[in-house]
């Protein structure tokens, strides 16, 4: 076993253990802000597998809050159970990206363009969950209904522990893909497309077949990130799932931890979330808003000095420390 | 069935709009064009001169055109200041990093406006004449917006077209390495062109608060339809802009007359989306 894969083991290890171990009053909100680490870095990297190739999308505020809506009503008007509410709306966002991503790759808009067409999208949803407020209660969201006591069936759970472990699933599941992924012949085939997606087709690859596939994959992924969040917060709100806000949210947290790596998502979330966390405990109710602006700063400031991310950076600087110490040995003296 | 002097009205007001909406797109486009950068943060710097306006004219009592002009420098102030000390450390990197550092000010002036403003909504009161034609009741402050917004154009057209630093402003947008081998200084062309887009934004932002109340989330409910603008017209593209503004404001009228508000911006950026995809270059993009 490798040194690398023990310290992964060893991490698994201790989060598996990690809510019952003791931290007294504050293991709840502990356990709170892990559960939001997990999902959100799960959509994180659900953005990262079409954000690496550099198809960036703006817009996965839309994917979150289809998945997370379409659930969410169905419980609420039908009764119909998260687990095929959940399965209709994953499928209903496969078709919404599929309608997005076909004319995308195929009238090859990308880059800026790219960008811009996904944020519109993203704005569609934000725009019709608040225009249809007669059942989704528009821009002061929609509670999900409570099904009074623990249930399997409506996947709501007094004790946060179920959702921790159910997040900590979804999050190792989340790495799992991307893993497959990068070693995957689509990882080749996706870096050359972005690198020029003539050069691409001329060897053989379907350009618009890959692209299509990694957009409905990223989406489907985002989707499922937005059913857990709201099954978890029982809540949802068109400025928390949809819109650019969110869609925002979640390119700041992958780019600040490293948009190429493994667990950039995860730490660039994790760091957000705390910071996030710390801001507002530090500054509670009292100066509305400066939270926020500091959480502005330190994105321009880290953007402008970490260009490849806190995570990225620390590997390449790891990297090159052995490649220095070794430099000045082969120099004669 | 919806009375056709209604839709008159909202035609009428829609062409009125699209004359600042082409002013917020012709000073991000500008930049655009030049520096290859989307300004995510654009239309929050707007918002930060409409607060200023306020101040000036409807706190402090200073005449109005006090307040547009203290706007404009303004404008040009911050429009220097995110160049230098944001956009020129990242000129060489990712393009994904030059947006989200434009988006990390979004959130940095949209919190901070919060932070020092609350979220009220302020507008300025101006004592303007009622003005009718045909039974249709037109608001003169927005004829004034929509006249100024227009003789502004005007203005950057000359300025782009007359003067040295205007050719050299449309030549670094046409080609790049060439300008650095002609021997013109790019970097005194970006903060240029970072000026005057700061100053049309300055001047917007004069001629929104006679309109609309601001309040801190002013950028996110302007910010994307601009953008959705600058794509339309063709990134780069002014006289492209300028026609998209026009277009974009009509659907949001018209249709926010026989549906709802948040139907015509759904429309029209659905509108976008089609658009894009029928004429990637922009609607005056000629097919290659």
């Amino acid at each position: 076993m490798t040194p690398a894969r023990a310290i992964g083991l060893l991490l698994v290890l201790l989060l598996l253990a990690a809510p019952f171990l003791p931290l007294g009053v504050s293991r709840e909100y502990t356990i709170h802000v892990m559960v939001q680490i997990f999902i959100w870095s799960f959509i994180g990297g659900a953005w990262s597998l079409m954000g690496r190739f550099g198809l960036t999308s703006l817009g996965h505020g839309a994917f979150l809050g289809i998945g997370a809506y379409t659930t969410t009503l169905l419980w609420n008007f039908f009764g119909l159970t998260p687990w095929l509410g959940g399965i209709l709306a994953v499928l209903l966002t496969a078709v919404f990206a599929l309608v997005v991503a076909y004319p995308c790759s195929r009238f090859q808009v990308v880059g800026h363009y790219f960008a811009l067409v996904t944020l519109a999208v993203g704005e569609v949803i934000r725009l019709l969950i608040v225009a249809e407020r007669d059942w989704t209660g528009g821009s002061l969201g929609v509670t999900v209904r409570p099904a009074g006591a623990d249930s399997l069936v409506a996947l709501q759970f007094a004790d946060k522990r179920v959702f921790y472990y159910g997040a900590l699933v979804l999050w190792l599941a989340g790495l799992y893909v991307w893993a497959r992924l990068d070693r995957s012949m689509a990882r080749s085939a996706m870096e050359a497309i972005g690198e020029d997606e003539t050069a691409a087709a001329s060897v053989g690859i379907h350009v618009t077949r890959f692209k299509i596939g990694i957009t409905v994959l990223s989406a489907v992924l985002t989707a499922i990130g937005g059913i857990a969040y709201a099954q978890y917060i029982s809540y949802v709100n068109p400025d928390t799932l949809a819109g650019i806000g969110v869609s925002l949210r979640i390119v700041f947290a992958v780019v600040l931890g490293g948009i190429y790596s493994l667990l950039g998502p995860t730490v660039g979330t994790a760091l957000t979330i705390a910071l996030a966390e710390y801001l507002r405990i530090l500054f509670g109710l009292k100066f509305i808003g400066m939270a926020e602006t500091i959480y502005g700063f330190l994105l321009i400031v880290f953007i402008i000095f970490l260009p490849s991310g806190i995570y990225g950076s620390l590997r390449e600087l790891l990297r090159r420390r052995p490649a220095a110490a070794a430099a000045p040995a082969r120099t004669p003296a | 069935m919806i009375d056709p002097l209604f839709l008159a009205e909202a035609a009428i007001n829609g062409l009125l709009l699209g004359g600042v909406l082409a002013l917020l797109a012709l000073g991000l486009n500008l930049i655009f064009g030049v520096i290859d950068i989307v300004w995510i943060a654009y239309v929050d710097l707007v918002m930060i001169c409409m607060y200023a306006v306020y101040f000036i004219v409807q706190v402090y009592g200073y005449p109005m055109w006090l307040g547009g002009l203290a706007s404009v420098a303004l404008g040009a102030l911050l429009g220097i200041g995110v160049h230098v000390l944001i956009i020129s450390p990242i000129l060489a990197s990712a393009p994904l990093n030059q947006l989200l550092a434009t988006g990390g000010l979004l959130f940095f002036l949209q919190s901070f406006a919060t932070f020092l403003w609350t979220t009220d909504h302020r507008s300025v009161r101006l004592d303007l004449p009622r003005l009718e034609i045909l039974d249709m009741p037109i608001s003169v402050a927005r004829l004034i917006a929509f006249t100024l917004a227009v003789l502004a154009m005007l203005g950057l057209y000359l300025f782009l077209t007359r003067t040295y630093i205007g050719t050299a402003i449309r030549a670094v947008s046409q080609d790049r390495e060439a300008m650095s081998l002609m021997g013109a200084n790019p970097q005194r062309v970006y903060v240029v062109t970072s000026a005057v887009g700061g100053a049309m934004a300055g001047l917007a932002a004069a001629l929104l608060i006679i309109q609309y109340a601001v309040h801190p989330f002013f950028g996110a409910a302007f910010g994307p339809i601009t953008f959705m603008i600058c794509v339309l017209g063709g990134l780069g593209n002014m006289v492209g802009a300028f026609v998209a503004s026009f277009i974009m404001s009509e659907v949001i009228a018209i249709s926010g007359v026989i549906w709802s508000t948040e139907m015509g911006y759904v429309i029209a950026f659905v509108v976008f989306i089609v658009m894009i995809f029928a004429r990637p270059g922009g609607i005056l993009a000629r097919r290659s």
